[in-house]
């Protein structure tokens, strides 16, 4: 299998006043083409900073990190949005979706700053994002007119458009309820079968039971790395979870 | 990123904000629209002053005895008789660029027919004077060479003269007034004039051969003024130098010595009341500019609250490939498409208005093309300086505390 990344003794330093933080103390570990990875830890962990460097928003302090066989460690902030823009695909806890603007025009935006796509072909490859996600009767909705889960299929077409090597995620189902949280994590699943490479970051541990392997951080350090023995499938629980009234 | 592509983000980005593009762009729209209807206003006036001062001739010059006064003091030999005829043949004779000359003798006097009687000026000249004033003959005819020369008792009027002494829509050609007791016989009507720039009545005069008015009212052998023009409004410097130099000559000045004589030009004038209105214009100009500028900082103001309001959006733009040129551009294309859009609402208001002021106030209104560019050109100025700081705030957030910023 390729390795999709590969973190070799990664450390990173933030100078806080007089106080330098160690955020992460030498990390190393690897992910291949295929997995789909929870990143776990509680808050001040290093799990954040980590996904940053993951998603080349911030450079290591020392160590090595290659995403896709690129090193990065060395490269301009063009060079790094560059990298974004083809490699990776983002979701967000919050949606992060543009007010007043379609799904589909939503969907349309990492295009939008690839230069070698024409007009057309960046349409039909958002309508096509969309379809994956099951919003192909939504594309012309703004965001105000979606439920959060809809919100949050639109930022995973999205982040789907540019075909990228990964899906970064940052507690992309914070902000929903179980049976939502359910639904993205099976749409997740379904994306991860058909060959997506998913880091997800989360801290809830009933959320990581989904996923094929998890990285436990604490303080800067990980402290546990495994495969899951019992992984879950997101589809059958939904189908066990009791329906409740006035809810869809 | 391509332009379309920025342009399109730009305008969704507008878009979705309609009110405030709308609020933020009547600071530009006022400010160039009022830009366009001063400068309108204040070259229309400039246009007519000029237009009414060559009425009386532009190419006109004016010879008067005695030197220049500065501050009341004269400057110089003051002989008010210092021009003579002779002065007139050598301008002819020497001169290449003055082309007609008259001489003028003036009195004023009362005009008497039957028991009515009025004030007004009497005229000497020659035939050359009606090509120099402009002035036109309504009916009757000019007098002829051979009636200066014989001092013949013939004149033509003007209308505010045949209003004093016959009434309205009266054609006198041919009865005889009296002016000073003597009689005169109207041989033509002129045309009318209106009134002067300065505000003088041009219709009020008779106008007779230079001899007659010398010899029968005044009794004198000099003249008091002459009249020439130029061949060409260009040549109108020219011949003022021209004629300097040989009255000069003529009456045996010495170097060095002050002129006996004055010599203006309508032209002078013309630069005169030019540049009155021009300082008008101007001041117009910096009055509507400063509007402008105030736009300006009005779409300054949005910009700097939309880029914090935005700040998510900006963080999210940035994690999916925008570098920081490419939020730069879109933020400076954003307050560009701002002040342009309004700049070209601005001009068409501001012709509308223009035009509108000039129907309703009779107003002489002028679009300059010039002054349609200038704001043009002033508003995308505006935009690019206004919108940089704002622009270059937003490029330079850092992605990951864009995306966290509440």
């Amino acid at each position: 299998m390729k390795k999709i990344i590969e973190i070799k003794n990664l450390r990173k330093d933030f100078h806080v006043g007089e106080v330098t933080v160690h955020a992460l103390r030498g990390v190393s570990f690897e992910i291949e083409e295929g997995e789909f990875v929870a990143i776990m830890g509680s808050s001040g962990s290093g799990k954040s900073t980590m996904l940053n460097i993951i998603g080349c928003l911030d450079k290591p302090t020392a160590g090595e990190y290659l995403l896709d066989e690129i090193n990065m460690s060395n490269m301009t902030k063009n060079e790094l949005a560059l990298l974004r823009n083809r490699k990776l695909g983002f979701v967000f806890q919050s949606y992060n979706l543009l007010p007043r603007t379609t799904a589909l025009e939503n969907v349309e935006l990492p295009l939008l700053y690839n230069n070698t796509i024409k007009a057309k072909e960046r349409r039909q490859l958002a309508i096509n994002a969309l379809e994956s996600v099951g919003l192909a009767d939504r594309m012309h909705h703004m965001p105000n007119q979606l439920s959060g889960g809809q919100q949050q299929r639109v930022a995973i077409a999205r982040s789907l458009v540019n075909d990228p090597v990964v899906i970064l995620a940052d507690e992309a189902t914070g902000n929903l309820d179980t049976r939502t949280s359910y639904e993205i994590m099976a749409l997740f699943q379904e994306l991860n079968q058909k060959g997506k490479t998913i880091v997800f970051v989360t801290h809830e541990p009933d959320i990581a039971r989904f996923t094929s392997s998890s990285i436990i951080f604490k303080d800067g350090h990980i402290i546990h790395q495994a495969k899951s023995i019992d992984k879950l499938e997101a589809r059958q629980i939904l189908m066990e979870l009791p329906v409740e009234n006035g809810y869809e | 990123m391509n332009y379309s592509n920025l342009i399109k983000i730009a305008i969704n980005a507008l878009r979705r904000n309609k009110l405030r593009a709308f609020l933020t762009m009547l600071g530009i729209i006022i400010g160039v629209a009022s830009v366009i209807t001063m400068l309108a206003i204040g070259q229309g006036s400039k246009k007519s002053i000029q237009d009414q001062v060559s009425s009386m001739g532009s190419n006109m010059l004016f010879v008067m005895p005695g030197g220049q006064a500065m501050g009341g003091v004269q400057m110089g030999n003051s002989d008010s008789k210092s021009l003579t005829l002779e002065d007139i043949e050598a301008i002819r004779s020497q001169s290449t660029s003055v082309g007609k000359l008259s001489p003028v003798v003036r009195s004023s006097g009362q005009v008497i027919y039957g028991n009515k009687n009025a004030p007004t000026s009497i005229f000497g000249t020659n035939t050359d004077y009606l090509d120099i004033r402009k002035i036109t003959i309504k009916s009757g005819r000019m007098f002829t060479e051979a009636e200066i020369k014989s001092a013949a008792k013939v004149c033509l009027i003007g209308k505010t003269v045949i209003t004093n002494v016959f009434g309205e829509n009266v054609d006198p050609t041919g009865l005889e007034i009296r002016f000073n007791s003597i009689p005169i016989k109207i041989i033509g009507v002129l045309d009318e004039k209106g009134q002067s720039t300065f505000g003088q009545d041009q219709d009020d005069l008779i106008l007779a051969p230079f001899t007659t008015v010398q010899k029968r009212i005044l009794a004198i052998t000099n003249i008091q003024n002459i009249y020439a023009s130029a061949v060409s409004e260009d040549k109108s410097p020219l011949a003022k130098t021209e004629i300097e130099t040989i009255l000069r000559e003529k009456h045996k000045i010495k170097e060095g010595a002050d002129d006996d004589f004055t010599v203006r030009s309508q032209d002078e004038l013309i630069k005169t009341f030019s540049s009155i209105s021009d300082i008008l214009t101007v001041l117009l100009g910096i009055i509507a500019g400063i509007s402008l500028l105030i736009g300006g900082i009005g779409i300054m103001n949005i910009m700097y609250v939309s880029v914090t309001e935005r700040t998510r959006e900006i963080g999210l733009r940035m994690s999916i490939g925008g570098r920081g040129i490419d939020i730069l551009m879109q933020f400076l294309t954003e307050s560009i498409l701002l002040s342009v859009i309004g700049g070209i609402i601005g001009i068409l208001l501001g012709i509308g208005a223009a035009s509108g002021v000039g129907k309703m106030m009779t107003w002489p209104v002028i679009v300059m093309p010039q002054s349609v560019i200038l704001s043009f050109l002033v508003c995308t100025v505006i935009g690019v300086f206004f919108g940089w700081y704002p622009a270059r705030k937003a490029a330079n957030l850092d992605p990951i505390d864009a995306l966290r910023y509440e």
